[in-house]
């Protein structure tokens, strides 16, 4: 099937981006400045213990090597190396910060797209009315906030004063770990205190997130819906008499969707990264606040495995997009001409 | 027969003028749509402002923003300090009228250094296809595949934490976005019939560049400029946020939104006014980016250019 080919093209491309990525990040370890191996070692450290850290992480070897080393290990033994800060498999931590972030960043995502895309369309249906002027100025505001200082504001009112949602870290109750990610662990051991529990410090969070995204997902749907009701189709549709319903539904919405859905692929991978800054403001034990902690702490391989991860989950969420933007619009068949 | 010196003057002059015509003709008109759209006049107003405020700032600050008066700590906003005091004392205004053109410089640096990186990378792309094509967009698909922010906080931690290191590492950060802005555009321009008709009447790659390609460029461009003022705005001020952008003392506005977060419950002031004054600049931004992309939208052009030749001419 064609398809299916298309779907192993793109991986086997996602091949040679990675590799750029692994070099870009050796490249950036290697120019930093400071000694990596001394800022590990701590500053009581013996220079022969620094100078093991430094044979062990290869530090002494140029970047190539570095990089092979690290290909090597990674290929072999699936192995991203050991995080020089934490001690633990670089794989471990990521394997309990992933959940977390994945969490934040998929529920912001629904949120976004159930509420941003909805209003873009009647935005434009009922343009210069009052609803259209609301939907613009929620919009805007989401997209021009900044996201470290709306979150400030949230956690201000919702916790500081109003006291109606707790405003830091993930639920701490105690339940079997299944897959990491807690509402879904709670539901499997049907503890619903623990499900409200981590539901609630979810909320804001993800509200923040999901109000920064949504703004630029009206603004992309208002925009294309716009276009689409100006068409000749749309028009002709109308001028046959077609119930409004109709044509709104069959004619301009399923064309009309396909501009925000391609945002969607960059969109998510952009959440990814922006959650760095929430997870430091709410105490969020994920990946964004791990990456942050080892970029200043210089941990290699923990800046290594985190961009791997990162990049992969980018790629795949482009790749994901491309493939269902082809099932909603014929004209875009991947893998090969139509005709 | 010799001419008089001032009638050639004044005929180079009518060339120019002459020449000059239609670039002349239509700023007028996309200002003319501009002034029309109330939402894009008030952006331009908070731009002009911000602009204001980058500039003098500085002049019409009523405090030393670096002054410590410990004493004087957490004062709320009051007529003496419209926006109160952090937690030395200092005047959260006076920092935040000197802070305003850190952010300025830093949307500025950034985009004279990542735009003619893009433009050049991303024509070469466009323009000629092939390996150039495909080395120049593997190559930023590499930066691509990073989530942004991260990026830009490995350079700037990779070259010392500081303002300018931080705006260095954003513009690492944001030529590719520019590459493929201009990649795409070229692209579709070098297969309209107008390209096709120039190459057959036997057209240079340079001439084409000139008087086609880079002309159909520059709107697409300019919307993406001020939209992405604001985005490199926040962007810095995210950065300094996290730590890897200005350091204290300096009054930069995502910092002093970080220092006064410890203190929220006690003095919101410190965090909600830089915050502020970085959410209303991106505002502004915004608002006067999709003005202008209005006022360059041909559909809508053309609707107001009668209304405005009703108006100039009658």
């Amino acid at each position: 099937m064609k398809l299916r080919n298309y779907i192993l093209r793109r991986l086997l491309l996602l091949i040679p981006v990675i590799l750029g990525v692994l070099v870009l990040v050796f490249i950036i370890s290697y120019v930093i400045p400071a000694d990596p191996a001394r800022a590990w070692a701590g500053p009581k450290a013996r220079p022969e213990q620094v100078e093991a850290l430094r044979e062990r992480y290869h530090l002494n070897d140029p970047v190539y090597l570095q990089i092979y080393y690290y290909l090597k290990s990674l290929i072999l033994h699936f192995d991203l190396g050991v995080s020089a800060t934490s001690g633990r498999p670089v794989l471990t931590d990521l394997k309990a910060f992933f959940p977390a972030t994945f969490e934040l960043a998929f529920f912001a995502f629904v949120l976004a797209i159930v509420i941003g895309i909805p209003l873009g369309v009647v935005s434009a249906l009922r343009r210069n009315k009052p609803t259209d002027h609301f939907s613009r100025v929620v919009a805007l505001t989401g997209v021009s906030t900044p996201l470290f200082w709306s979150a400030l504001l949230m956690q201000f009112f919702f916790y500081y004063k109003l006291r109606w949602v707790p405003a830091f870290g993930r639920s701490v109750v105690e339940i079997n770990r299944y897959t990491g990610f807690i509402l879904l662990d709670s539901v499997l051991n049907w503890n619903w205190s623990a499900f409200g529990d981590a539901a609630t410090r979810l909320i804001l969070p993800a509200v923040t997130l999901a109000f920064y995204t949504m703004g630029y997902l009206v603004r992309i749907t208002r925009g294309s819906m716009l276009e689409v009701l100006e068409s000749e189709y749309v028009v002709t549709a109308k001028a046959k008499g077609l119930p409004a319903r109709i044509v709104i539904y069959r004619h301009a919405l399923k064309n009309a969707i396909i501009p925000p859905i391609t945002v969607l692929g960059v969109t998510f991978g952009w959440l990814l990264g922006g959650t760095v800054l929430l997870e430091t403001i709410f105490s969020w034990p994920g990946m964004g606040r791990y990456a942050a902690g080892s970029i200043v702490q210089v941990d290699l391989p923990a800046m290594v495995g985190f961009t791997l991860v990162a990049a992969t989950v980018m790629i795949l969420s482009n790749l994901v997009v491309d493939i269902f933007y082809s099932i909603i619009d014929p004209r875009v068949r991947v893998g090969g001409k139509t005709r | 027969m010799r001419l008089p010196e001032g009638f050639l003057f004044t005929s180079r002059y009518r060339i120019l003028k002459r020449r000059l015509h239609p670039i002349t003709k239509e700023f007028g008109l996309t200002l003319y749509v501009l002034r029309k759209s109330t939402l894009a006049v008030i952006g331009a107003l908070l731009v002009g402002m911000f602009l204001f405020l980058a500039i003098f700032g500085s002049r019409v600050a009523p405090y030393d923003p670096y002054e410590v008066k410990i004493k004087e700590r957490f004062i709320p906003p009051s007529k003496a300090h419209w926006f109160g005091t952090d937690k030395m004392g200092r005047d959260v205004l006076s920092r935040m009228l000197f802070g305003a053109r850190y952010s300025i410089r830093a949307g500025l640096i950034v985009l004279v250094i990542a735009v003619p990186i893009g433009v050049l990378l991303g024509g070469i792309a466009g323009l000629f296809g092939g390996w150039r094509d495909e080395v120049i967009m593997r190559f930023t698909d590499v930066f691509l595949a990073f989530p942004s922010l991260i990026l830009a906080m490995s350079f700037s931690a990779a070259l010392g934490p500081s303002l300018f290191n931080a705006m260095i590492a954003l513009s690492i950060v944001w030529w590719p976005m520019y590459t493929r802005l201009i990649r795409g555009q070229a692209l579709s321009v070098r297969e309209t019939d107008y390209v096709e008709a120039a190459r057959s009447r036997g057209a240079g790659n340079w001439y084409l560049v000139r008087r086609h390609i880079l002309p159909n460029c520059l709107s697409p461009i300019l919307v993406t400029l001020t939209l992405d003022m604001g985005w490199i705005i926040t962007a810095t001020a995210a950065l300094s946020f996290l730590g890897f952008g200005a350091q204290p003392p300096l009054p930069e506005w995502g910092r002093m939104v970080s220092d006064g977060r410890i203190y929220l419950m006690q003095a919101w002031w410190v965090s909600v006014f830089p915050g502020l004054g970085i959410a209303m600049t991106v505002l502004g931004f915004n608002l006067l980016g999709d003005g202008i992309r209005d006022a360059l939208d041909p559909k809508l052009r053309r609707i107001t250019e009668v209304k405005w030749k009703q108006r100039t001419f009658s």
